[in-house]
């Protein structure tokens, strides 16, 4: 459980685009990592180049290498579907299966994996991942209503809890909380809290209040101007990059001088 | 008063005096002109109606409320121009089908009776229809739905997908006696095959299938991206994804567009004359003999001409529709249950 990342070199493409240059980072295990910067500035893509989701686009490719504790997924037969087992996400808009209930959203991710499991540890499995999306107090009397019939902030926590259930080592969230009021907002953070406890979490934010809240570590990315590609300005402990940022570029864009 | 809230609007009841007033002029027009008929006296009384209302509510509405009662007429006249001919044709099978259409009618076939004298029935063309566009179905839907799910899937854009979908552009506008016309000549003529429903099944798949690929490519296209990657990004395999995932969102409008299709040969009579051509009689296998079909059985008995076999046609256009109708029940019925729930 929990383990550390190590980016080097990524570049990333869409196509003949290159949207993201020369990005190398670590992420340590049973961290907080927040990625902030400005819209286009390849932040999403960097987060989904680490569970191998940016080549599921139609032409888009990375290049350099992304290592699990040491091991390259993209190495020569890593199989991406158990990179995406290993390394779990969470969209920016709330996007539970339509055709199916509560129950059966959270055992999505194992009831379409092989493994055969026994009713009671099913049901203990949904338990314990709704109890650790802090939703189960909300939903137990309905697990077998749509999941699509909650509300937007419990549709997050039902796809945190679909996320969880499959034990991931790490969890990757695109900006959980952009399509989601303050109450739910600080629902899913006061979850972060707890979950970093045991996973490796990375979280792209638009809201810098949220970073400083949520990560022990962050990454600023910027761009030079549109049609360049993002790049990675600095990595520190967060307490560092908004207080006293190495970059005069990070102190412009969190004190809102950007551009 | 500094601002004008208040218009001058024309009352609720003008449309409906405007209406019989058109009417009324209209009928007047006919009878000192030359103009005749109830079609031309419907078309006179809309273009009254359409003129005078937009003049009048011009005047007193002023221009945005004219355009506006103008538009909402063309398309109310619109609907009723396209409601109006199906209407026409149920008023007039159920009218002249229903002489006929009775058990009796269900369960005999036309052995051994004469075309001019009343009786016999359609159970062998009944019959003959099920199985036929059964089997077409049933080799039909795999195919066009695992090729809908290559092309939305797997292809995105690449150079072998868009060969296929020109394809099946092209076979969407084939004429169904071609489908017909190339069973006769690649089945029965080069390897010596029978008349048979299920020749005719083949050519009833050829015409299927382009319209199951459409319209499952558009039902999938519609599926969110999220959903997918929601799925992916569990580390659910792709072929998991599209099973369980991406058809079950899709099935409702997957199920429309395979009733379409089946609607759509089982009525065809020009492929069916080709392959299995007509029967008088019950042959309940569709690999050996001709067979009959409700179309052909229409066709059949429309030729004969006389009042009995009229009679006959207009009760198998009757039971045509009815099936028809049963087959798209049930099938909305299974994808309502199916259907996303929110």
């Amino acid at each position: 459980m929990a383990k550390r990342i190590d980016v080097n070199n990524l570049n990333a493409y869409y196509g003949t685009f290159r949207a993201v240059a020369d990005v190398s980072l670590t992420i340590e295990p049973r961290s907080v990592t927040a990625f902030i910067g400005p819209s286009g500035c390849g932040k999403s893509t960097v987060l989904r180049s680490l569970n191998r989701m940016h080549e599921v686009i139609p032409g888009a490719r990375i290049e350099g290498s992304v290592a699990l504790d040491g091991e390259d997924i993209y190495g020569d037969g890593v199989d991406p579907v158990n990179v995406r087992r290993t390394i779990g996400m969470v969209f920016q808009r709330p996007n539970p299966f339509p055709t199916m209930s509560i129950q059966e959203n959270v055992l999505a991710g194992i009831k379409l994996d092989s493994g055969r499991k026994s009713k009671d540890e099913l049901s203990e499995i949904v338990e314990r991942s709704l109890r650790g999306a802090n939703l189960w107090n909300e939903v137990k009397d309905r697990l077998d209503r749509p999941g699509a019939g909650l509300s937007g902030g419990q549709q997050q926590r039902l796809c945190i809890a679909r996320a969880i259930a499959v034990q991931p080592d790490v969890l990757l969230m695109d900006e959980p909380c952009s399509a989601l009021d303050p109450i739910s907002t600080i629902a899913i953070e006061d979850l972060i809290h707890e979950l970093k406890n045991e996973y490796t979490i990375v979280i792209v934010t638009h809201n810098m209040q949220q970073a400083a809240r949520v990560s022990s570590s962050t990454a600023f990315f910027n761009l030079a101007a549109t049609g360049e590609p993002g790049r990675l300005v600095e990595i520190n402990p967060t307490d560092q990059v908004f207080s006293a940022p190495r970059e005069k570029a990070t102190e412009d864009y969190i004190s809102g001088r950007f551009g | 008063m500094s601002t004008q809230l208040r218009g001058s609007i024309l009352p609720k009841w003008f449309a409906a005096a405007l209406a019989m007033l058109s009417i009324g002029a209209a009928l007047l027009i006919e009878n000192t002109t030359n103009v005749s008929g109830i079609g031309g006296t419907t078309a006179l009384a809309v273009v009254l109606y359409l003129v005078l209302q937009t003049a009048w509510s011009f005047t007193v509405e002023g221009r945005r409320h004219a355009v506006d009662r103008l538009f909402a007429t063309l398309i109310y006249s619109s609907f009723v121009a396209a409601a109006l001919p199906l209407a026409t044709l149920i008023w007039q099978v159920v009218h002249k089908g229903i002489a006929q259409f009775n058990a009796n009618f269900l369960s005999h076939s036309m052995r051994s009776v004469s075309p001019s004298k009343p009786g016999g029935g359609i159970y062998h063309a009944l019959l003959g229809t099920l199985e036929q566009v059964g089997i077409a179905t049933l080799i039909a839907v795999p195919i066009g739905i695992l090729t809908a799910i290559y092309l939305v899937e797997y292809s995105r854009g690449g150079r072998l997908g868009k060969w296929i979908s020109f394809f099946v552009d092209v076979m969407t506008g084939v004429p169904s006696i071609v489908a017909g016309l190339f069973i006769y000549t690649a089945f029965i003529l080069t390897f010596g095959m029978e008349r048979s429903g299920f020749a005719a099944s083949l050519s009833l798949t050829i015409l299927m299938m382009p319209v199951i690929v459409r319209a499952t490519e558009e039902m999938l296209k519609i599926v969110p991206a999220d959903l997918r990657e929601a799925s992916l990004a569990l580390g659910i395999p792709q072929w998991k994804t599209i099973l369980r995932i991406v058809l079950p969102t899709a099935i409702g409008g997957i199920i429309t567009g395979v009733m379409l299709s089946v609607a759509r040969v089982a009525g065809e009579t020009a492929p069916l004359l080709l392959t299995t051509f007509l029967s008088q009689s019950i042959n309940s296998n569709p690999f050996a003999g001709p067979q009959a079909a409700i179309p052909t059985f229409i066709w059949d008995q429309i030729s004969s001409a006389t009042p009995a076999s009229l009679d006959r046609a207009w009760a198998g256009a009757l039971t045509l529709i009815l099936l028809i109708m049963i087959f798209y029940g049930t099938a909305k019925l299974i994808a309502r249950y199916y259907a996303p729930k929110a």
